[in-house]
């Protein structure tokens, strides 16, 4: 049971510095949806609005609405805590808990979840890293500190703790931007297995990547620096790097620009 | 539920009937209770000081604010759940640790300011306690002010370049067993309590060597206390240049000594130079270690390399010993004098910590 | 200390600041005579150092290899000074001690009475012992609280406006001399005390060690101005390392749907912990050795008394300084013999402090 995002009247701000304005989209659920756009086009911005992240920067605000199956998560009695715990989110550098060993990391979620038994725990442990193709490599050192791990290995770590609370929506913010080729290989793979369970959106810079893994892509851009980004154009894949209907998007795409 | 292991999502949980399948809501309680609940446990608190022999000011503040926390994590506990009310809970220990560590912090400030500044005048600034009694009101620091200056700046001199030497020791050469061992002396010097350096230059300097009570004996145990104080901060400083810039000098064939003392070190300087002045005006306001070893006198003393100085911290604390008011009185003036120093000193290292290109 | 495993974008910005900074490596240097950062100048490309052997880059290896040598040498030997240095403190103690020790009539560490300078003198530093280990003590449970509270809410929960101001406040009242909290704690805290310590003998003096007849000047006041002298080092140092905490580990909490406080228990304590346990081992080594302070304070009397709201005890440190004027030659042996106490005292906090924090280095965030 994935969920589907509607994102309508969106615009964030830093302060009074306009990050984007006005983005409407719909995520599919059990999709892999893809950002992509030049730098500074607001694209991690609008992922950050997906869980309610962005309001964590000081002076962070957002105006619009993100429907979540229908429910608005900035509507009056939404919890920020459980919207994030709904909706997971892996980050552009691997960043496990450095005091933590890998299972304390898998299970940091669940235990303020208040689940405490530790059988329930181990199977979770289990299910979350071999939902990340990570167990059959740490099945042996669970008790190792997470930071010793590779920074693709790392990574899945993260992509395992973020699905260990079993969240709907799996938001990952240029997750492979800090690995070399073939951990991006490895995360590539998971996220076509996770789409199965997840409704997942992927921001990233390289667009090769964009058409390998994702369904639809939304393309972001700004007129030039300073301006609020914009959505430009949202569609299924295929269109986006083949037949565009925007001349922008078709010089980005095809590398003419940014 | 869906797991990320089954292909084909589970049999979704029982999901809350009416719109909240997800979960999404919590009960937040509106922004005005806890400033009501506070009102409220201020009531209390004042009702229970009129009807019990309660008899002190404090303690209606106290109450007040012990019912708060009780009231806010049970209606909170009640309302927002068990986490939400922890959280509240911490936040409210936080806010309430911070207001009451500023009141004897600002105190201290207060005080020392508006009791000092009425004593504080030129004549003050000028003056040894030359020939002042016990019962008179004049007197000054001048040679109070002349010795920490000459202790300190002596200091300085031995401490820095040796703890840079040490520094650089550490994070450019130190490997292995030798390194660690300094490393965790210079932890235990960290904690050495300055009145030990003091007793270490009494027992070494004055009382093995035979040297009289002098102002350079006082800045020996100076030296002691900075050196750690130095070399941790240059350490941490030296270890932030990056790599890169060794390698790079590695690379143009300059040898190693010249890329640390030519690209290295002058990379870090003004972090360096910040340590180096926290470091100083630490040491300057230390009394135990100068007590013993510069012995403290009434006179004006320019020489510190023969006979016994003053210094402004033991300044007070014999004048702070003594019962008449108007030593008291210099005391607090002299405390202020003081600290008008050490934060100058301070701002001077803030000024090179924005400077600072490392950090 | 721990290290942060910096963000890419500082390091970034460090090479390309740092780069800008490499003096031309054309011109010869010497090995120093000095420190060049001694000078306090900010002139990187400015030379003030002394030549003892000018050693230009054209020479052959040998020359180079020789003076990198000597400068190697040199820092090791500065390291090794430092090595000697606390020996010699250790021997210099134990010399000025030994004869002292030798003519006591009493046993040296179960003594209460401290009368070195009578005929035979007898004197023992247990009662000082005591009442160092309990004002520290007081002073670590009221300050530890106090300030991580102050640290945290400067890092995490004020507005990040006052954030840095009040920072830098607290650095401020970090290097307020202990003399100064001396006299505050002498002349205006004592005397307000006096309500707290009779509230709590009154409504805790079922637990013996609230119970008093009269309240004073006290092991509890002591620990009290031990407490705000020390709160805003430990507090200065445990923000600096809460500041350290990388953005990545504080949101990567909060994306698990954690709260403030449980972000702060999954992400922020834990990769602190180090760094605030070495700064309230330097608390405590402060509030340990705090000499002028506490002897402003405390009555100088030499009892081991478990009412700690009575006026009454000493402490080592403070005991040197009101003793030392007065004592004779086996008075100041004595002094130094309980200072080096004070010394071996220190050195096994510091170790245990040392194991704490070496116990789970693999897991601590620094790279080092």
């Amino acid at each position: 049971m994935a969920t589907r995002i509607e994102v309508t009247g969106l615009t964030a701000y830093y302060g009074k510095f306009k990050a984007v304005s006005d983005v409407n989209l719909t995520i599919e659920p059990k999709h892999v949806t893809a950002f992509i756009g030049p730098s500074g086009c607001g694209k991690s911005t609008v992922l950050r609005t997906l869980n309610r992240m962005h309001e964590v920067l000081p002076g962070a605000r957002v105006e619009g609405s993100v429907l979540l199956d229908g429910e608005d998560l900035y509507g009056a009695g939404m919890d920020p805590v459980n919207v994030r715990r709904t909706v997971g989110m892996v980050f552009q550098r691997p960043n496990p808990f450095p005091t933590m060993s890998i299972y304390e990391n898998v299970i940091a979620g669940l235990k303020l979840n208040g689940i405490r038994k530790k059988a329930l725990l181990d199977e979770r442990v289990e299910e979350s890293l071999r939902g990340a193709n990570l167990w059959d490599e740490v099945k042996d050192r669970l008790n190792r500190p997470g930071a010793g791990l590779s920074g693709g290995q790392q990574q899945r770590l993260c992509i395992a703790r973020a699905i260990a609370v079993e969240p709907q929506v799996l938001l990952m913010d240029e997750p492979c931007s800090a690995l070399d080729p073939i951990s991006t290989l490895a995360i590539e793979d998971l996220i076509n297995k996770l789409k199965s369970s997840f409704t997942i959106v992927i921001v990233t810079h390289n667009m090769q990547q964009a058409s390998r893994v994702s369904d639809s892509t939304a393309f972001f851009s700004l007129e030039k620096t300073g301006d609020p980004g914009r959505l430009v154009e949202f569609d299924k894949t295929s269109k986006i790097f083949t037949n565009p209907t925007e001349k922008r998007t078709e010089d980005y795409v095809s590398g003419r620009f940014g | 539920m869906s797991t990320a292991t089954v292909p084909e999502p589970t049999v979704p949980g029982p999901a809350t009937p009416g719109e909240d399948r997800l979960n999404l809501r919590g009960e937040i309680l509106p922004r005005f209770v806890p400033p009501v609940v506070a009102a409220g446990s201020l009531v209390v608190a004042l009702l229970i000081y009129l009807l019990t022999p309660m008899d002190s000011e404090i303690q209606i503040v106290l109450m007040a604010a012990l019912i708060f926390v009780v009231a806010m994590t049970a209606i909170s506990t009640r309302v927002e759940g068990r986490r939400r009310a922890r959280d509240r809970f911490a936040t409210t220990l936080v806010y309430g640790t911070f207001l009451l560590a500023l009141i004897p912090l600002i105190a201290v400030l207060a005080s020392v300011i508006s009791k000092g500044a009425g004593r504080l005048d030129i004549s003050f600034l000028t003056h040894s306690m030359n020939g002042i009694g016990a019962r008179d009101s004049g007197g000054g620091i001048y040679h109070a002010i002349i010795g920490t200056v000459e202790q300190v700046l002596i200091a300085s001199a031995i401490a820095v370049p040796f703890g840079l030497l040490v520094a650089i020791y550490l994070v450019e050469y130190g490997r292995g067993r030798i390194s660690r061992t300094i490393s965790f002396f210079v932890d235990v010097l960290t904690g050495l309590p300055s009145i030990i350096a003091g007793l270490f230059v009494l027992a070494f300097w004055i009382l093995a060597l035979g040297q009289g009570f002098s102002g350079f004996a006082g800045s020996l145990a100076l030296v002691v206390l900075m050196i750690p104080t130095v070399v941790r901060s240059a350490e941490e400083m030296l270890k932030l240049v990056p790599n890169e810039l060794r390698e790079a000098g590695y690379a143009l064939g300059v040898p190693k000594w010249r890329t640390i003392l030519r690209v290295v070190v002058p990379t870090a300087l003004p972090g360096i130079v910040t340590g180096v002045m926290l470091a100083v005006a630490r040491v300057s306001g230390e009394t135990a270690p100068v007590l013993l070893t510069v012995f403290g006198t009434n006179l004006i003393n320019a020489n510190p390399f023969s006979g016994e100085q003053s210094s402004l911290p033991l300044y007070i604390y014999s004048q702070a010993g003594q019962p008449q008011q108007f030593a008291i009185d210099r005391a607090w003036a002299a405390a202020l004098v003081l600290i008008i120093i050490i934060m100058v000193l301070n701002l001077i290292a803030r000024l090179f910590a924005g400077r600072n290109r490392l950090k | 200390m721990t290290t942060e495993p910096d963000s890419s974008a500082q390091s970034a910005e460090q090479r390309g600041a740092a780069s800008a900074t490499v003096p031309p490596t054309d011109d010869p240097v010497g090995a120093p005579a000095s420190g060049p950062t001694s000078t306090g100048s900010d002139q990187p490309d400015h030379d003030p150092v002394a030549f003892t052997r000018p050693a230009p880059t054209t020479t052959g290896k040998a020359a180079v290899g020789k003076a990198d040598v000597a400068f190697k040498n040199l820092t090791r030997a500065a390291g090794l000074g430092l090595l000697a240095l606390i020996v010699a403190i250790a021997l210099f103690l134990v010399l000025r001690a030994t004869h002292a020790l030798g003519e006591n009539d009493g046993n040296f560490l179960s003594t209460q009475e401290w009368f070195p300078n009578q005929d035979p003198p007898k004197f023992g530093v247990a009662a000082l012992l005591f009442g160092t280990i309990v004002t520290a003590a007081i002073a670590m449970i009221i300050a530890m609280p106090v300030a991580v509270g102050i640290a945290l809410f400067i890092t995490v929960y004020a507005p990040r406006r006052l954030s840095s101001p009040l920072g830098y406040i607290v650095d401020l009242l970090a290097a307020v001399p202990s003399v100064v909290y001396g006299l505050w704690g002498l002349l205006v805290l004592a005397p307000h005390m006096k309500g707290i310590q009779l509230w709590l003998s009154d409504y805790l003096g079922w637990i013996p060690l609230f119970s008093a007849d009269s309240v004073g000047r006290s092991f509890f006041v002591a620990g009290v101005v031990l407490a705000i002298m020390i709160l805003p080092i430990v507090a200065a140092l445990s923000r600096e390392v809460f500041l350290q905490v990388p953005t990545a580990h504080r949101e990567a909490a909060l994306a698990l749907g954690a709260t403030r406080w449980e972000m702060i228990r999954t992400a922020v304590l834990p990769y602190g912990k180090p760094g605030v346990i070495s700064a309230s081992m330097l608390g405590l080594g402060r509030a340990m050795g705090e000499t002028i302070a506490v002897a402003l304070v405390l009555p100088a009397s030499f009892k081991i008394s478990w009412n700690w709201l009575e006026p009454a005890g000493n402490t080592i440190a403070a005991n040197v300084a009101n003793g030392w004027g007065e004592a004779n030659d086996i008075g100041r042996g004595a002094l130094i013999a309980s200072g080096l106490v004070l010394f071996v005292v220190t050195m096994i906090v510091n170790i245990i402090a040392r194991a704490i924090v070496a116990r789970r280095r693999d897991f601590s965030g620094s790279s080092a």
